[in-house]
Parts: C-alpha cells; structure tokens; sequence
C-alpha cells in the first residue's frame, strides 16, 4: 500500500487529505506506521519495525495492520 | 528618494466607490459583507463602500468599519424604473464606480439596467441575460444535457396534482426546490405536497422537483472574465452544514476535477462575473452539478484568504483592467463561522427606517 502523494501528516498524527476535506487523527503506533507509509515501507518492514519499537505481539499487530490498511482504502488515504 | 517615489504612488491612489448589496449576515447570509470584506483587504485600491440595504436590520448596515454609507433600495418586485431612479440619486450623492449585486432575486433587475448604469458612468461584471438564464434552476437540467455536463433529472411542476407523477418518475427520496432559494428533501408524497406549499408560499412558482443525489456537497466558488475564461476557481468542501443547508464552516480542496468543471462551466457559457457551483460528489466519483448560483457565495472572502481575492479581481475587471488568471491557492484554508451581536443605537434604527439612508 502507498499513502496517496497529496495527503498531509502531521507527527501528532494528523492526516488530511486536501482531496476531499476529510481530517483524521490517529493514536501514537497508527502515526508512526502513516509515518512509515510516507517513507514507501512495505508492510512487511512496517511490521518489522513497529514490534522491535513497541513491545506487541507480531501475529495480533499484524491483524490490527489489516484492519488500519481496510480503514485507510475506505478513506481514500492509500491507493 | 524611493521612499519619496511611493508616496508619491499612494497620493495618486484613486478612491474607488463600490456599492454592495446583500448587507444581510444573518444565520442564511447574503454576500455582501463577505464581499466588502474582501474588497478592503485588496491593497490595490482605496474604497469608499455604500452599502444598499431592503430592510433596517440587515447587520452590514450598522457595520462601519466595512460600509462608510448605507442607502436603502426598493424590493425587486418594484421593477427596474423604480431601481434606477433609486440608483440616480445614490449616485448623484456618491458617484459611483461599480455596482456588485449579490442577491439572486435582485439579479435580473441589475442585468437589464447595466446599460442605462453604464451610461452613468457606474460599471457593473455581470453575466447577459442569455448567461444568466442557461444556468437557471428550471432549465438546468437541459443546459447539463446539451453540455456533457452530470446534472440530476428534475421535473419543473405549478400544482400539486403533478408530483404524483412526477414521484414515479423521478423515486423517493425527492428534492423539492424554490426557484430562488430553500429545498426540502421528501419522502412520501405528502411531505411532497408540504414541502411544494411551504416554498410556493415563500418564493412561488413554478416549483423544482429534483433526483436525490447522495454524496458529499463541494461548493466551487468561480470568476469568468466574460471570454471563457476562468479567473479564479476555488473549491471548497462544507465541513458543518446548518439546518437551513448553509455551510457554517468549510476548508478549501485540492481536486483538479472541480477546477477543470468550473472552467469547463465558464468556457461554456462565457460567464462575466462571480458564480458559485453547487456539486455532489457520489461515492464513484461521479460530479453532479446540483445548482449553478449567479453571484458569489456567502463564503466569498475564503477565496481571499485562500490566495485568490475573487471580489477584488471582480472590481478590476469591471473597471476595464486585464487580469491574468490566478493559479495557486491555499489547500487545507477553514473559514468558521460565528454570530455576533452587534450593539447599535436607536438614532441609528430610526435614520435608515425614516430616511432610508445611514
């Protein structure tokens, strides 16, 4: 997944996409991995590199990833 | 020496008189305090702003830092006779330079005088008649189909005994339109019938029955120089929208496919002077033109925060100057609205009510 080129973040995790108006806020792991999006990581290093900073299971992290990338394509925030 | 240069520059700075109506910044406000406001941001230009007022307690009256003078001016239904006899004595006091009407009822009346105004010596930017009428609610959906352009199915209905039929047609949920201002949304055919009656009895007929369209609202607020081309385009998404439909705040987008709309929409029809698009944006992408308002929107000065002064370039170019076409603008500009109780005086009431001039 890549974060669409236009869309604005902030490091309090702040997302706005100028496209369509929409603002959202995200907690603390979901900056870091928008952060990370912004960098072209790929969900594999995403993932690697969240568990080594955050003490989370990598199987339950994963999932939640899943789910952050579904909410991210609704939002139109990734292509 | 170059000090002295610019004083010298700023001497010479010619006092512009601009008259401005819809002074009404109310809960459903006109433009015209948006419009003025903008206008004196505009370091161009020294103004002196006559505020043209139909009721005593329109807020932009009793603003005086914005409007130095405030005449009133007979209601449309006058007739152009009555306005422009109003107008000669307005101008004889203050010599106007340009006019901006804001009101979409006054409208008309404007465009049919522009000539005779012109003649005076007071300059106006307004669209021809044929401009003005294209993009008119009754026939919109004609003019979205002779140009390509997505403009929901509607049906226009002067009785009651039609919306039957015309709710077959069209499905539930329906769009029920004045053909100045108001729509009520209806979902049966007698919240239909209450709808048609309630706007009947505040703007008459004939009525728009109108597709519902579900989406997100984009205003775009734009500024045609009369040739086809696009001075300014600046959309803009409402972000709080108030029980009468009227954006309460709004922040300003980056979508080429409004931009390229509006001037797809100004190339069209060569429209002089400011307008507002009214889109809904469907979840497929699909751009429905839902409205096209011949004037500026009440949110005219976001255009002005955002980078692009539309009321200042409008003045410009009613006084013959060339304007290049403005480019970039703000993304991510919030207007918010707020009310204000404005503190006045009753000399102040009673001048405009008995004199019809503050």
């Amino acid at each position: 997944m890549t974060l669409k080129k236009n869309i604005a973040t902030s490091e309090e995790g702040f997302v706005f996409n100028p496209g369509t108006g929409d603002s959202f806020s995200t907690n603390t792991i979901g900056g870091d991995i928008i952060a990370l999006l912004k960098d072209n990581k790929s969900l594999k290093e995403i993932s690697e590199i969240i568990c080594k900073k955050y003490d989370v299971d990598k199987d339950q992290f994963e999932k939640d990833l899943d789910d952050f990338e579904s909410q991210l394509k609704d939002y139109a925030i990734i292509d | 020496m170059k000090k002295q240069e610019n004083n010298k520059d700023l001497s010479l700075k010619k006092k512009i008189v601009i008259a401005v109506t819809a002074l009404n910044a109310i809960d459903s406000p006109g433009p015209g305090v948006a419009v003025i406001r903008a206008i004196r941001e505009c370091e161009d230009f020294d103004v002196r702003i006559i505020g043209l007022s139909y009721e005593a307690l329109e807020p932009g009256l009793y603003m005086h830092d914005l409007v130095d003078k405030t005449y009133q001016i007979p209601y449309p239904s006058a007739g152009t006779d009555c306005l422009l006899g109003r107008l000669i004595y307005i101008h004889e006091n203050e010599n106007i330079d340009v006019i901006i009407p804001n009101f979409d009822a006054e409208l008309f009346n404007f465009i049919k005088l522009k000539d005779k105004l012109k003649e005076l010596g007071i300059a106006t930017f307004l669209p021809d008649l044929d401009q003005f009428e294209a993009r008119d609610k009754v026939k919109l959906y004609d003019f979205g189909q002779k140009h390509g352009l997505m403009v929901p199915a509607d049906k226009i209905i002067f009785n009651t005994r039609e919306l039957e039929k015309t709710a077959k047609e069209l499905e539930y949920p329906l769009v029920v339109k004045g053909k100045f201002y108001d729509a009520i949304i209806a979902n049966t055919l007698e919240q239909a019938e209450k709808a048609f009656y309630k706007i009947q009895a505040k703007w008459g007929l004939p009525i728009i029955v109108q597709e519902f369209i579900k989406g997100t609202e984009i205003n775009i607020a734009a500024l045609g120089d009369g040739n086809g081309n696009a001075i300014s385009v600046i959309p803009m998404r409402k972000l709080y929208i108030t029980d009468k439909g009227k954006a309460w705040a709004g922040i300003t987008l980056d979508d080429d496919t409004y931009i390229k709309l509006a001037q797809k929409f100004i190339e069209i029809t060569k429209w002089r002077g400011g307008c507002e698009l009214e889109i809904m944006q469907t979840a497929d992408g699909k751009s429905y033109i839902m409205e096209v308002n011949p004037r500026f929107p009440a949110w005219i000065y976001l255009t002005a925060a955002a980078g692009q002064n539309q009321p200042a370039s409008l003045v410009k170019m009613a006084l013959g100057q060339k304007v290049e076409a403005l480019k970039d603008y703000e993304v991510g500009k919030i207007f918010v609205r707020y009310a204000w109780d404005l503190i006045t005086d009753i000399k102040e009431f009673q001048q405009i009510s008995g004199r019809g001039e503050l």
